[in-house]
């Protein structure tokens, strides 16, 4: 141990800090329940920009072999082959160019015969990289487990915040959650970024980042409830969100961190993805705090959290009993000197 | 919580040491490999399609052909049943989803139905968990008329039949050698995956997998011609067949062939030794040496045709009774269509057309540019997080990032233990496993710092930080590991990779960031007691 040098750490957090976070709550959720409906407006209006692998069709990359790629030749070639509507974009360096083929009518063979026109057109002057060809029974499939992962994905968690904590502490998660599932897919749209089962992948991450962030929130609240049976709830909420504040943001900057190291020096192949998961890490760590932890203000909680035996019988709580809990809150929030 | 049991210290040592053994034999090349022990694990970690190159096909099994396949076996079979019982029939054909009977004296149908009920075969054994019931329905109707139909269980039987035959076909034909190291699977209840690693010329490899390849030997009618047959009626049990590009015309064949390419032993590519044009020998087995040697005894002088998936590829005259079953076959043939055309008759044919659904496919070049942006990536990445922990955390940080190392090794352990391959999708699950590791160090020492400012003595707010940190890092690796699961369960190709390295990360923080990082704390508490009376002060 001695080969260990010993040294203090900075801790650059101001700790006394006690940011009133729930002063805004009312303006945040507002805010919130804006963007979610403004997200889902814009998917609603521009729709998605789906890969292949959701609309069915061929997709090429390929790469110049002398110098840099001249797009506007290749549109003019690919597009005289007949063969529907062909996208050509370049793709991370000059050289690299990305060609999108749509679904071909006649099925998979015309499907094959439309990639083998294009191979011809493009020569031997470029390398295929890469191909992807993804039949109508496929892209559709895939479409709906998409969608049912990320469904089902929400619901897993859902269930387990709802055995763990209470079912104000599920309900503050999904609607977190949710939001960023849809500000996340709504940035997608607006952007009209390419939407492929990566973007899922990522999705279903940043479900798993943002519970993490609001399980530790939750967690604070729920023994600090234990610990301070008289203080207002606001105030406690407060309390929580601040001491987990340090944890929050430093969690925060090394994913973002490393998710920066990522997306600018992991390829072109995954850089939706990463940028994905960098706006569903900052909008996660928003959710938690602004979202979850106020929605409790709201909601009400339980507040008698003495002893485990609490927390087993709290799983088979009666309704009315809940409801006499809320009571309490509330006559403890009127308490509270203004 | 800061105790150890002398075993409990060397079982996680030896954890560590072991995950260091599994991974090593990433880090050499496979001549220092060939010369280890044998007892030491060479296993070295898989990488996916998308980092090493190569081509992933996705094909469906046509579940309407393995129908229409069998609705023509069930008709020749009732068709030879009734004959043998000598009942006369009027009609006998396949009308939709059955074969319908019609019988020419409505008083056999006693007889008939006791003929046709013997076609019916139970379905694959009930003990075994096999669907229990009959394959095949044999309905009897008014005025001596059957209908024979396919239970929805017998054709998922014969469907799960013919995907299994043609695995073991497409395996034949995409290494003959046994060299290229494909996986063909399953998936569902009719598609099959085929993966090849590192391959150039995916056409050829579609081409070689996508030809049903269906030989069959024909009796061309005797005296009707194609055209006369058009105009005049075509006579029962035969039909028209249309020939290969080459061939012009079309032939009225029997539809019931003299012989099939499944009675094949074998096939080469050859050259004729008159006309010097390419062929394709073949042998037939026993059975189909028979046949074929009684067919063409009493074919002398008249032409047969040799179909292939439907259409003539040759029709050629029977000059003399072919008896030791060996045969050619020319139609044309480039040498390259004769090899192939061999393979594929020798790999035997496909019970059903393969079609390509999904069809993904990585150059060798785009795979190595990968790896090498996600090994820089990896390598800032890791550097960002070990300066950002050490800075803030001092000696405990150094602790935290052996943790880091600990757990990445363990990963990559277990990920080449299971030979699950890493893929790239797979990579960003690692990056998510990583922020959850550091994640947790960041909540144990959080925890510590506060305990410390709520005045506890430095060996009670260790004691405190492990502790009640871990119910939160518990909770929170507990909720990602739910949704991990779901995105096993249900997801499709990447998004399965990710949620793989994600659960094994999941996994592995709790024991590495947790643990031996604890381990440690309690290895430094011990010698700052010995060297230092007083107060101990904490550095993080």
């Amino acid at each position: 141990m001695r080969l260990v040098p010993n040294f203090k750490g900075l801790d650059f957090f101001p700790h006394d800090l006690r940011l009133p976070f729930m002063r805004f709550k009312g303006v945040c959720l507002v805010l919130s329940i804006l963007a979610m409906l403004l997200s889902l407006l814009i998917v609603w209006e521009r729709g998605f920009n789906y890969g292949v692998d959701f609309t069915g069709g061929s997709v090429l990359e390929v790469q110049s072999k002398a110098g840099p790629a001249d797009i506007g030749r290749l549109r003019d070639t690919l597009g005289r082959l007949g063969i529907g509507n062909v996208q050509i974009q370049s793709f991370g360096t000059p050289t690299d160019v990305l060609i999108r083929i749509e679904q071909q009518k006649g099925g998979e063979a015309e499907q094959q015969a439309a990639l083998k026109k294009v191979t011809e057109a493009l020569g031997k002057q470029y390398e295929q990289r890469r191909y992807e060809t993804v039949g109508p029974a496929v892209s559709s499939e895939l479409r709906w487990t998409g969608f049912m992962a990320v469904l089902a994905g929400l619901l897993a968690i859902v269930a387990y915040v709802w055995v763990r904590f209470e079912w104000q502490f599920a309900l503050g998660a999904v609607v977190a959650l949710t939001h960023d599932v849809l500000l996340t897919a709504g940035t997608f749209s607006l952007l009209q970024l390419e939407f492929d089962l990566s973007i899922v992948a990522a999705l279903l991450t940043i479900l798993g980042y943002s519970v993490n962030d609001t399980v530790v929130v939750s967690d604070r609240i729920r023994e600090n409830l234990r610990k301070y049976k008289r203080m207002p709830l606001d105030e406690l909420l407060n309390l929580s969100i601040n001491e987990t504040l340090s944890r929050t943001i430093l969690t925060g900057c090394t994913a973002i961190a490393v998710l920066i190291a990522l997306y600018v020096f992991g390829g072109e192949v995954i850089r939706n993805f990463n940028f994905a998961m960098l706006f569903g890490v900052v909008v996660g760590t928003y959710s938690s705090i602004f979202i979850a932890a106020p929605l409790l203000g709201y909601l009400g909680v339980k507040r008698d959290w003495t002893g485990g035996t609490a927390k087993a019988a709290a799983a088979v709580t009666p309704k009315r009993e809940s409801m006499v809990w809320k009571k309490a809150t509330s006559t403890a929030a009127c308490k509270k000197p203004l | 919580m800061l105790h150890f049991s002398r075993w409990k210290q060397l079982s996680i040592l030896a954890t560590c040491l072991l995950g260091l053994l599994v991974v090593l034999p990433n880090f050499l090349s496979q001549q220092t490999l060939d010369k280890w022990p044998g007892w030491l694990p060479k296993r070295q970690l898989s990488l996916g399609l998308d980092l090493r190159g190569g081509a992933h096909l996705l094909y469906a099994l046509e579940v309407d052909d393995v129908r229409k396949d069998w609705l023509e076996a069930l008709r020749d079979d009732a068709r030879q049943r009734l004959k043998e019982a000598k009942i006369p029939v009027s009609a006998l054909g396949i009308a939709g989803n059955s074969v319908q009977v019609q019988l020419a004296k409505a008083e056999d149908g006693d007889a008939a139905l006791k003929a046709l009920r013997e076609i019916i075969r139970p379905l694959g054994n009930p003990l075994l968990g096999g669907a229990s019931g009959d394959d095949v329905e044999v309905v009897r109707r008014e005025g001596g008329s059957f209908t024979i139909t396919p239970t929805a269980a017998g054709l998922q039987q014969r469907t799960s039949n013919a995907v299994a035959a043609a695995i073991e076909t497409v395996r034949r034909r995409v290494d003959p050698n046994g060299t290229a190291e494909p996986t063909i699977v399953r998936e569902g209840s009719n598609r099959i995956v085929v993966q090849v690693p590192g391959l150039q010329d995916v056409a050829k490899l579609k081409e070689m997998i996508g030809e049903t390849a269906r030989l069959s030997f024909h009796e061309v009618h005797p005296t009707l011609t194609a055209k006369e047959a058009k105009v005049r009626g075509i006579p029962p049990s035969f039909k028209i067949f249309p020939a290969v590009d080459q061939l012009d015309g079309e032939q009225l064949l029997r539809e019931t062939p003299v012989v099939r390419g499944d009675d094949l032993t074998n096939a080469q590519p050859a050259f004729d030794s008159r006309t010097n044009a390419p062929i394709v020998d073949f042998t037939f087995n026993q059975s189909g040496a028979r046949k074929f040697g009684k067919f063409t005894r009493e074919h002398i002088e008249r032409p047969f045709a040799i179909v292939l998936d439907g259409k003539v590829i040759s029709a050629p005259i029977v000059k003399t009774a072919i008896e030791g079953g060996r045969g050619q076959i020319e139609g044309g043939f480039t040498p390259q269509t004769a090899t192939k055309l061999a393979i594929q008759l020798k790999s035997g044919a496909l019970p059903a057309k393969l079609s390509i659904m999904d069809e993904r496919v990585v150059g060798p070049s785009l795979g190595n540019d990968s790896i090498e942006a996600g090994k820089l990536a990896g390598m800032i990445g890791g550097i960002a997080t070990i300066v950002l922990t050490v800075l803030t955390y001092g000696t405990f940080g150094i602790f935290a990032c052996v943790g880091l190392i600990v757990h990445g090794l363990l990963t990559v352990a277990l990920m080449t233990l299971m030979g699950s391959a890493l893929t790239l999708p797979g990579i960003a699950g690692l990056v998510l496993g990583i922020a959850m590791a550091v994640d947790a160090n960041v909540l144990i020492y959080e925890r510590i710092r506060e305990e410390v400012r709520a005045g506890k003595s430095a060996i009670a707010a260790i004691d405190a930080g492990f502790t009640r940190a871990f119910v939160t890092i518990a909770d929170s690796q507990l909720t990602t590991l739910a949704c991990a699961l779901v995105m096993f369960w249900l997801g499709a190709g990447p998004i399965r990779g990710f949620a793989v390295t994600l659960t094994i990360g999941i996994c592995t923080s709790i024991f590495a960031s947790v643990t031996v990082v604890r381990l440690l704390v309690s290895y430094w508490l011990n010698s700052m007691r010995r060297t230092k009376g007083g107060a101990l002060v904490l550095p993080v």
